[in-house]
């Protein structure tokens, strides 16, 4: 029992190592990251040899996470919400095949896009793979969630969702761990066939997890996490899920909610619940930090004037939500907007001074005045900065790896000279199996993956690309004759030039590799030093 | 007590050692917080703010609700005026004057000073000058710890003593240093109130 003061995303961590973890399995992703890097850093983890490293994508992770699980130990895979698009095969799957160790899969969703390319809401994924999900209110509720989970997880012989969003993996307050328990030990799947989706076999595990809905619901009903709270005036009734429940308490400081409130933050959704404060009052506001999804299935197909939210206009239909977007709801503000005087310019992130992405993309701007605009495919990482001023570098940014087949499916299209710009961890992380689609062809494309040996954007991870990069392109068919390399500094500019041209001219395949480390982890090597010395 | 501050700069101006601070303070006193960081894309040199929720009961909501902030501490003067939506009407709002300038479009300083004067209650105070002054250049976000401290309603030993815990393992001349900092920050403050 003790008092820490942690990020929701710790809180997580601490949670799962306290409740006898043995592997987390993740990529870095916003908001997750976190999670991941606590455990890293963590003595008890480290005592208890719990798996830690970085996968090389968020589909190895949930793979190797189910398979921890297979052995019998309680196993967690996190990602932020884009990187279960990646790792959905195995998510889907994994319903199926049901656990032996607790797995919990922990999604940090990104409304309103601080760090991310949509703002996709996780709790679909669950619903669509019929698992229970914990969506916490808060960093005290992320840490039972998580320690608890695990044993939930066993009892129903499921992976469990924890849905977060940003406001909740990057928040820090007050959080009561609880004992360590023991680690599960090694044991096999009392069935050895649970886990072989053969059609015969997936079949019979699909109509259990089927038959095991009705518990599932059962248990959100008797959760403590949901809860009915009473309320004199009938007029309105408040459904609130996840952090929205904060809000909700926000806009009644040291006032009681005059209304009936049902928080729920365990699903699937309890309909008895539902039903009561449904039939209890004469409108329903419901506030969720996402998609309105349960507004949504409230509304069904034919709508229902009763149920107000996110899809009738009392709240945003995008963007995250926040207390006063919740006010306005409830009739206790009036709408306004945020107001930045005329003066205050936009100051958006930029490329670090220093960056050797900098210096490639001063080459590229040169050679691409040569060929024209409009063919240099890119990808997620801090070089999609480059799409802003003052380097407006790059014309496309989808998704991890689509650099490389984008540019590929362009090529194939008919454009000449068509660049693909992405770097080492991206590749590494969905890049590779691209590139063997060109070789495969010998499509004339230029990959650059411009390679500063970590992750940068979410802070300097370790590339599981370190040092493999040319024995990779070498080893999926790439020519070695065009597989180049320079040192991007200014010095090199001239050269970084000449070998982008002459590989543009190339009509093949031709990947070129500028290498220098990023700024930011060098400068913390150098700090790190200074301190052991 | 209640204290709902905004925390202001620029990614990488290390704001969130001001947070350190007081989040130690207010731990040691026993208070509930919630603090809300910028992870991610926005910190390669873009805006960047921290919404920082003390109180004697329980915080709701991790965000600080718009026009309900009780100061603003912004450790650069243009980005203080990008949050002044949240600062309740009898607010403070506590500016460092040096300007972080990695946009090509800054605006004119006299403008931003002109603007930040428009605000009811407002200190701009050259922190950087005022740690160089004291041979700790590294110190200025304590300076303006300091000379928002007048406003957060905790008693001023408080800072001290967080301090104390935070650089403690760093030997006692970074202690003093700090210690020297946050005390110039609040005189400041003490001597230009409302300029």
């Amino acid at each position: 029992m003790n008092k820490l003061l942690l990020l929701g995303d710790e809180a997580i961590a601490q949670a799962a190592i306290d409740a006898g973890l043995s592997g987390v399995y993740a990529y870095p992703g916003t908001p997750s990251t976190e999670i991941t890097e606590y455990i890293q850093n963590n003595k008890t983890a480290k005592d208890r040899n719990i798996h830690s490293q970085w996968s090389t994508n968020e589909k190895t992770a949930m793979e190797s996470a189910i398979g921890m699980s297979y052995a019998g130990k309680r196993s967690m895979v996190c990602m932020k919400h884009v990187g279960l698009n990646v790792a959905a095969d195995a998510f889907m799957n994994s319903a199926i095949t049901g656990v032996n160790g607790g797995m919990i899969v922990v999604v940090a969703d990104d409304p309103s896009m601080h760090s991310s390319q949509n703002e996709q809401d996780s709790r679909y994924y669950a619903d669509f793979a019929l698992i229970p999900i914990l969506e916490p209110s808060n960093q005290q509720e992320a840490y039972d969630m998580v320690y608890n989970g695990f044993e939930l997880s066993e009892k129903f012989n499921v992976p469990i969702m924890l849905r977060i969003t940003t406001r909740l993996a990057h928040s820090r307050a007050s959080v009561e761990t609880k004992s360590v328990k023991e680690q599960n030990k090694n044991s096999l799947p009392s069935n050895l066939r649970q886990f072989v989706l053969l059609p015969a076999i997936a079949r019979k595990n699909y109509k259990v997890l089927i038959g095991n809905q009705a518990k599932f619901e059962d248990d959100s009903e008797k959760s403590s996490y949901n809860a009915f709270y009473e309320g004199k005036d009938k007029s309105l009734g408040i459904i609130a899920s996840g952090i929205a429940v904060n809000y909700l308490r926000e806009n009644f400081k040291e006032k009681e909610i005059p209304y009936p409130v049902l928080k729920i933050c365990q699903y699937p959704l309890p309909s008895d619940l539902i039903r009561k404060i449904y039939n209890e009052c004469k409108e329903i506001l419901v506030l969720e930090d996402g998609y309105p999804l349960i507004e949504g299935k409230l509304n069904g197909v034919l709508g229902d004037k009763k149920i107000k939210g996110r899809l009738t206009g009392d709240l945003p239909r995008d963007g995250e939500l926040n207390p006063n977007f919740v006010g306005v709801a409830l009739g206790l503000e009036k709408k306004s907007e945020i107001v930045v005087p005329e003066i205050v310019a936009p100051r958006p992130p930029s490329l670090c001074p220093g960056c050797g992405h900098t210096d490639v993309f001063n080459a590229l701007n040169e050679v691409m005045a040569e060929f024209g605009p409009g063919r240099v495919f890119s990808d997620i990482g801090c070089y999609t900065l480059s799409a802003l001023p003052p380097l407006n570098s790059i014309n496309s940014c989808v998704d991890m790896g689509a650099s490389v087949t984008m540019a590929k499916g362009a090529a194939d299209a008919g454009m000449k000279h068509a660049v693909a710009f992405i770097g080492d961890s991206t590749f590494t992380h969905s890049g590779m199996t691209g590139l063997l689609d060109c070789v495969t062809e010998n499509t004339p494309v230029t990959i650059i993956i411009s390679d500063n040996d970590t992750t940068g954007m979410t802070g300097g991870q370790h590339s599981n690309a370190q040092n493999r990069l040319h024995q990779i392109c070498i080893g999926l068919g790439v020519d070695e004759k065009h597989v180049r390399t320079f040192i991007p500094l200014k010095k090199n500019h001239e050269e970084a030039i000449q070998i982008i041209r002459e590989e543009l001219l190339y009509e093949g395949v031709s990947v070129i590799i500028p290498h220098r480390e990023c700024v930011r982890t060098l400068e913390r090597k150098h700090k790190d030093k200074a301190k052991h010395e | 007590m209640k204290a709902d501050i905004i925390l202001a700069g620029v990614g990488g101006q290390g704001i969130l050692s001001i947070a350190a601070t007081i989040g130690t303070a207010a731990l040691q006193q026993g208070l509930y917080m919630k603090q809300s960081e910028v992870h991610g894309m926005s910190q390669r040199g873009g805006d960047v703010s921290s919404n920082m929720r003390i109180s004697s009961t329980q915080v709701d909501s991790d965000l600080i609700p718009r026009g309900k902030a009780d100061v603003i501490i912004s450790v650069e003067p243009m980005e203080s005026l990008r949050y002044i939506s949240w600062l309740k009407p009898d607010g403070w709002l506590i500016t460092n004057a040096k300007p972080f300038n990695n946009i090509s479009n800054y605006p004119d300083i006299e403008e931003i000073y002109k603007e930040i004067r428009k605000v009811k209650n407002h200190v701009i105070i050259d922190a950087d000058e005022i740690a160089k002054e004291i041979q700790s250049a590294r110190s200025s976000n304590i300076v303006m710890l300091g000379a928002a401290s007048p406003f957060i309603d905790m008693d001023f030993d408080t800072f001290k003593k967080a301090l104390e815990t935070i650089f403690g393992s760093k030997g006692k001349d970074i202690v003093n240093k700090n210690l020297e900092a946050l005390e110039k920050g609040r005189s400041y403050t003490m001597n230009h109130k409302g300029n």
